[in-house]
């Protein structure tokens, strides 16, 4: 997850961002370079080996 | 641009202000916000980043942004293939609710400079799925009418290497550009360290200027922007008012004609 590795319970890509302490947070997701839309995170299921992006606004140029 | 007077159009969206600014190292946010208004800027970059559960800064970052009222242009730096840049266009629309991506696909890490083939690749994926693509390239011709055959329809050459503040590294390049291109809007952006060097590319006819370190870190980032600001303006004004041509040989400019002690002189 966001290039480190760990161990989760969570069966899909929704209860992974509650478990983490995404859940009211604004933020886009991917998992293996390919984007989840947010209200398709729910059938997103997770699989050993994915990887997964979580990422929010910040500054850029 | 067909019109030098008129209003720059961006993806049909008019834009009064040339002066596109980007968010990033600023000394804290409140300068960034007093920066933005002294630019002038109607379009800010923004971009995503990587954030821990527990933090709140990208949304306090948001909000902020958010109550200047401003367009954003989330970028995709950092990307490296057209597939991860691709992704990353598509979270930003989810993101910051606008199909405009800034595109960038970096091929060298000393330069920066773009994969210029995965950049093409990537546009036309992206116009293809609705957005509106500003691609981050080169002064290069041949890749500017293939980022056009993509359907970009507005391009960002850069004036030198991402925060150099060189200025204009390849006047040839960029006159060429300007002129193989009279009616798509260019952008340069990248590598702009002073204000007489943006001053100098909307002289050369250039629609907008995108710039961010030159501002960000200056001692005084809002004096700074200031400074742009009107550089751009007067830059965008002597391109409309048409420059002399510079020649090699005095001339005088009081009329010769009627001058005292003029007796025998030819």
């Amino acid at each position: 997850m966001n290039g480190e590795s760990i161990e989760i319970e969570a069966p899909t890509l929704e209860k992974l961002l509650d478990e983490l302490g995404y859940g009211d947070k604004t933020v886009a997701t991917a998992v293996n370079q390919n984007f989840v839309r947010n209200k398709d995170r729910g059938e997103t299921l997770l699989v050993e080996e994915d990887m997964v992006e979580i990422v929010t606004p910040r500054q850029g140029g | 641009m067909t019109n030098e007077t008129a209003s720059l159009l961006l993806y049909d969206i008019p834009v009064a202000s040339r002066f596109l600014l980007g968010t990033a190292r600023y000394p804290s946010p409140a300068i960034l916000a007093e920066a933005i208004r002294a630019a002038g800027a109607e379009i800010v970059t923004v971009s995503l980043r990587r954030e821990a559960g527990a933090s709140r800064a990208g949304e306090s970052f948001w909000s902020l942004i958010r109550e200047l009222g401003v367009r954003v242009l989330p970028n995709t730096a950092g990307c490296r293939t057209a597939k991860e840049a691709i992704a990353t266009a598509q979270m930003a629309r989810e993101l910051f609710a606008t199909d405009w991506i800034k595109l960038e696909v970096i091929g060298e890490e000393d330069t920066l400079q773009p994969d210029v083939f995965g950049l093409v690749d990537a546009a036309r994926a992206l116009a293809d799925d609705g957005f509106s693509v500003f691609p981050y390239t080169t002064e290069d011709l041949v890749v500017a009418e293939r980022l056009l055959d993509a359907g970009c329809r507005v391009l960002m050459p850069w004036a030198a290497p991402i925060g150099s503040g060189r200025g204009i590294n390849n006047l040839f390049g960029l006159r060429a550009l300007r002129a193989h291109f009279p009616d798509v809007p260019l952008i340069v952006d990248a590598g702009l360290g002073a204000p007489s060097q943006a001053a100098a590319v909307m002289e050369l006819g250039f629609d907008a200027a995108l710039l961010n370190t030159a501002v960000s870190r200056a001692r005084d980032p809002v004096e700074m922007a200031r400074a742009f600001a009107l550089a751009i303006d007067a830059g965008r004004a002597a391109h409309v008012a048409g420059l002399m041509t510079p020649r090699d040989m005095a001339e005088p400019s009081t009329p010769v004609l009627g001058r005292a002690f003029d007796e025998g002189r030819k």
